[in-house]
């Protein structure tokens, strides 16, 4: 659609304020999704440039586990990749922060210390898993004493009970919580909290509970009792292989559950000793909670996935499990999408060994007494601040799984950094709201030249590359064998250029447009047009191609020479600055955007800083 | 210019023409001009206007001269046929080619200094044979490719960047074309896609010799203040006398105006021209009219636009010369040549 076919509307959309950092910071779809914020495609960049320890330490500042994550972050910033609106995979952002993690220096003189000098505040960290860890991380270099419980004899919590190490080496994780525990972290492991009364007896300035989601469901079914001996929660069951309580398996294995945890236990199962071991779902295949990525794994390694079985009866013969009884069902859906899986009448029985329930995880605080100021709900969750992580009780703070239910490692991270910055500002009598740091955000010009940016612009047609795994003739017969072995320097760089460098925004000057038109004739994705304004809903659909992502912006400039505006849709840009290099008179400039979230510790953040420029 | 390729990665969600094709599949390399060239939004003009015709890039022929307007054939319609000629010797190889192959359409891109000078013979003769295609003049005023020395069209009172003043008038293109004979001459600009693509629809689907003369401004060497062929002046400047709607074949006629304000001319293969008068005094079939109005209003430095003059009557070369109706590299050779016998004998006529 041209220009002068549309009538020019002097009212509509007004101009975006580009000084706002919400604004670009959306345009960054990987950092917006990331729960911590990592700024993905400077370290992507960094990666590609082979400053692998640069990347690691950027990553360090906002996920604090990049090795760990890099193999096993659920990866909410992959599904909103830019690329993968392009009909095509998104970029393999996780699989590169483990490049950053596999070929990095020494990185022990690059970590913050914390201080001789204590500044008197104590503070007690209950569960050692990622969410007390991250608050230890960014409390301890600034004089805190932390004081972390765990009933486990070492420290991780899920990271270390409940992955399994051919996805996560022990020694990946060993490290990256040492960097932490090293900094002089005072650690009772080994010890259960049974009474958060008597351990506020103890005279902590602040407690942080991040004790997680402990205790896994089970299934109250004809047979449960009986068959006892050979029934096992999935994340106990897991936990004792870990500790290496468990060591094999029954031949025959079901697995029960259609999520992660389920993916975990069978491919546990199968280096345990299982021969034929299957998993069985309630619902139907496409609803699986698994991610994608963990269900390819599994059947790749040949274990077949029985969707639509509800689980009826443990089958119990002589005392001993015999097998399991499901009903098939099918899903069917109401007008409002509402799903219920009614029954076919069919019924299937598994002759098996052993039965692992991997059904879902419940919270459970029974050692949190109800009558110390913590209020609960109706579902027996604290009330829990989503800003500042605390409770109803002044100074008792939650986050990880046990402040609103099982989520994942990086929202963990997330809420630890959030605490810590409650933390600090509870402990020095200030509001925790008010006076919390705002996030730091800039924008620099990338022009060196005419046609020359600080980035590399030229955009790689490439899909995306897959990660080489280990042969299964060595993984399936040990457990500790890592399957993936992450890509080596060449493919990172190939994946690398993949990246659209979705920080380096269009920023559109006006006053020096000349409305020439080259911009939107060069766009190889149509993203600009000049014409008339109008309010968004009637603004969307009149563009060059109909604006239909409701979830991307449109950038819009004030009024022009010729009475129109510029509406940029923000959705599909490459980000390949072909407007800039095409514009007469520098009226698009290409700037990197920077966006860094505060943490209670500003000077832990010497990467991120520089990153701000 | 830019040295990277333009990503071949597009919008998913691009329109679809009849042929299932998307306007990126009418693109041809990228650009070497300068950055904001006028030339390149005519490009973006006619890639448009064939997407939205449904051509079939193959049944098109792009001829050009020499000069940065002459280059641009390059950057669109990649997969048409070209042939890129000599300085000023586009007409007489869109001449050759038409007489050998009437079925493609053709289409010449030119520029002030290519047409205006050194074809201007070339190009008089070409009109006057009423040769069937579209012939373009990317109009700058100046000769862009041999940076910056005025061209023909440059009016007198538009200096040089520098300051230097032109002690020539400049003549008017359109106002050539319609003494000449030409059968439909259209004025537009290449900072308005909105009326510019209609014309080069309507210039593509009428049969005969149809001309545009195309303000482009060259951001170089005459985009500045005091130029006539700027962005900035032609804005200013510009008077429509028409607003064109081009209407395909089976297509129905949406746009409305009031009675009597609206002529709708049709063309050879059915489809329809529906032309909205924006200026009371401008009648568009009436040659004298047109041209008398044409040079009051460059009097009064105006740059008149529109579709200026059409004759929907008018015979092309093949019709004039009553050649084949099959186009003649599709006659067989027998028939072309039919040998040294028949030769002898229409030779025996002139004994
Ligand atoms: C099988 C499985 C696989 C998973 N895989 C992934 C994955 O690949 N990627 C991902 O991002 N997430 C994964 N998760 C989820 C992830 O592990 C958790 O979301 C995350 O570890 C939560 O961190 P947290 O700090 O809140 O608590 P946790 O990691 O659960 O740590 C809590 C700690 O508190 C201790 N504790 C509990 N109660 C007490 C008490 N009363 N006294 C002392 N100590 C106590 C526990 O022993 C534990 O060590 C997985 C979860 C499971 C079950
Ligand atoms: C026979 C011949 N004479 C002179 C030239 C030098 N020459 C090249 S382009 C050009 C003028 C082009 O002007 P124009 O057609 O207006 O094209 P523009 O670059 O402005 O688009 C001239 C004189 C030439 N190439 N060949
Ligand atoms: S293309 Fe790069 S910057 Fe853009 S969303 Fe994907 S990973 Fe992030
Ligand atoms: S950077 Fe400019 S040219 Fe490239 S996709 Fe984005 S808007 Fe289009
Ligand atoms: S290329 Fe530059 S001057 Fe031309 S329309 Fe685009 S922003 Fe405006
Ligand atoms: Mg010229």
């Amino acid at each position: 659609m041209s220009s002068s076919d549309v009538a020019v509307k002097s009212r509509g959309m007004r101009p975006t304020d580009i000084s706002d950092p919400a604004y670009f910071h959306k345009v960054v779809d990987c950092q917006w999704a990331c729960p911590a914020h990592t700024p993905v495609p400077e370290y992507i960049r960094l990666i590609a440039q082979k400053r692998f320890t640069e990347a690691y330490m950027l990553n360090w500042e906002s996920n604090v586990f990049p090795g760990v994550l890099g193999r096993t972050c659920d990866r909410p910033c992959e599904p909103a990749c830019r690329r993968g609106r392009l009909q095509e995979k998104p970029v393999a952002i996780c699989r590169l922060k483990r490049v950053a993690a596999d070929y990095r220096g020494d990185v022990s003189d690059l970590l913050p210390k914390a201080p001789k000098k204590k500044n008197g505040k104590r503070v007690a960290l209950l569960g050692a898993g990622p969410a007390s860890l991250v608050v230890a991380r960014d409390l301890m270099p600034l004089g805190y004493t932390c004081v972390l419980f765990e009933k486990d004899p070492r420290g991780g919590g899920l990271m270390r009970t409940n992955i399994p190490p051919f996805r996560l080496p022990e020694k990946v994780l060993d490290e990256e919580v040492g960097y932490i525990v090293d900094m002089g972290v005072e650690t009772r492991f080994g010890e259960e909290v049974t009474s958060l009364k008597a351990l506020l007896d103890e005279e902590f300035d602040a407690v942080f509970v991040g004790t997680g989601a402990p205790r896994g469901k089970d299934l109250n079914i004809p047979g449960r009792d009986e068959a006892d001996a050979n029934i096992h929660i999935g994340i106990d069951w897991l936990t004792s292989i870990a500790f290496e309580h468990t060591k094999k398996v029954g031949k025959r294995v079901v697995v029960i559950g259609g999520g992660n945890t389920a993916m975990d236990c069978c491919r546990s199962a199968l280096r345990l000793g299982g021969k034929d071991v299957r998993v069985t779902v309630r619902s139907p295949r496409a609803d699986m909670k698994a991610s994608d990525w963990e269900i390819e794994d599994a059947e790749h390694e040949g274990i077949p996935i029985f969707d639509n079985h509800q689980p009826k009866e443990f089958i119990v013969e002589n005392g001993k499990l015999k097998g399991m009884k499901f009903a098939l069902v099918e899903a069917e859906y109401s007008d409002d999408g509402k799903r219920t899986l009614v029954p076919t009448g069919e019924e299937v029985v598994f002759e098996c060994d052993d039965v692992l329930m991997a059904i879902g995880q419940d919270n459970a605080f029974p050692w949190i007494e109800r009558d110390i100021g913590i209020d609960f709900n109706e579902w027996e969750m604290p009330d829990v601040d989503k800003t500042t992580m605390m409770s109803t009780r002044p100074g008792v703070f939650f986050g990880g799984d046990a402040a609103w239910g099982p989520e994942n490692i990086i929202w963990a991270v997330a809420h630890g950094h959030q605490a810590a910055i409650s933390i600090g500002l509870f402990c020095h009598g200030k509001d925790l709201k008010a006076e919390r740091p705002a996030p730091g955000a800039s924008l620099v010009s990338q022009k060196m030249g005419i046609h020359e940016w600080a980035y590399d612009n030229d955009y790689s047609e490439d899909g995306r590359f897959v990660v080489p795994h280990q042969d299964q003739k060595i993984t399936l017969k040990d457990l500790k064998a890592e399957v993936e072995l992450g890509f080596d320097d060449e493919l990172a760089y190939l994946e690398a250029e993949r990246c659209l460098n979705c920080d380096i925004q269009t920023v559109f000057i006006r006053d020096l447009c000349i409305e020439c038109d080259a911009c939107v004739d060069i766009c190889p994705v149509d993203c600009i047009n000049f014409t008339g304004n109008g309010e968004e809903q009637d603004l969307r659909p009149r563009l060059r191609v109909p604006a239909s992502n409701l979830s991307q912006d449109i950038y819009v400039s004030d009024v022009l020479k010729t009475g129109r505006i510029m509406a940029k849709d923000e959705d599909l840009c490459l980000h390949c600055g072909l407007c800039a290099e095409r514009c007469p008179t520098g009226a698009w400039d290409m700037q990197q955007f920077t966006y860094v979230e505060r943490q209670a510790n500003p000077a832990g953040q010497p990467n991120c800083m520089a990153y701000i420029k | 210019m830019t040295y990277m390729k333009k990503p071949s990665v597009r919008h998913p969600d691009l329109p679809k023409n009849e042929l299932g094709l998307t306007r990126r599949d009418y693109e041809g390399l990228v650009s070497t001009l300068c950055a904001g060239c006028g030339h390149d939004s005519i490009s973006a003009a006619i890639i448009e206007a064939c997407f939205e015709l449904d051509l079939p890039a193959h049944r098109l022929a792009k001829l050009s001269g020499i000069g940065c307007s002459s280059k641009t054939p390059t950057y669109f319609l990649n997969r048409s046929h070209g042939f890129n000629s000599v300085h000023g010797r586009m007409p007489s190889i869109a001449t050759g080619a038409n007489l050998a192959n009437r079925d493609l359409i053709y289409l010449g891109v030119s520029g002030d200094g290519d047409t205006a000078s050194i074809g201007l013979g070339q190009f008089c003769h070409a009109v006057r044979r009423r040769i069937n295609m579209v012939y373009i003049v990317e109009n700058n005023g100046t000769y862009g490719l041999t940076k910056g020395q005025f061209s023909a069209t440059n009016d007198k009172v538009s200096q040089s960047k520098k300051g230097e003043a032109n002690l020539f008038e400049a003549f008017d293109l359109c106002t050539l074309a319609i003494q000449l004979g030409a059968g439909f001459v259209g004025r537009g600009f290449s900072g308005d896609k909105g009326q510019l693509v209609p014309l080069i629809k309507a210039a593509l689907r009428y049969n005969g010799f149809a001309f545009l003369d195309i303000i482009s401004p060259c951001v170089t060497f005459n985009d500045h203040e005091a130029s006539t062929k700027s962005y900035g002046y032609v804005r200013a400047h510009n008077e429509a006398m028409d607003r064109l709607d081009f209407v395909p074949k089976l297509q129905e006629i949406t746009a409305q105006y009031e009675e009597g304000e609206t002529t709708s001319v049709p063309m050879h293969d059915g489809s329809m021209m529906r032309l909205h008068k924006l200026d009371k005094d401008y009648d568009p079939r009436d040659a004298d009219n047109a041209l008398a109005i044409l040079r009051k209003r460059y009097e009064r430095g105006q740059v008149v636009t529109g579709l200026l003059y059409v004759d929907d009557d008018e015979a092309d070369l093949h019709e004039l010369l009553n050649t084949t109706k099959e186009p003649m590299n599709a006659v067989p050779m027998s028939e072309l040549c039919p040998g040294s016998g028949e030769l002898e004998k229409i030779n025996k006529d002139f004994r």
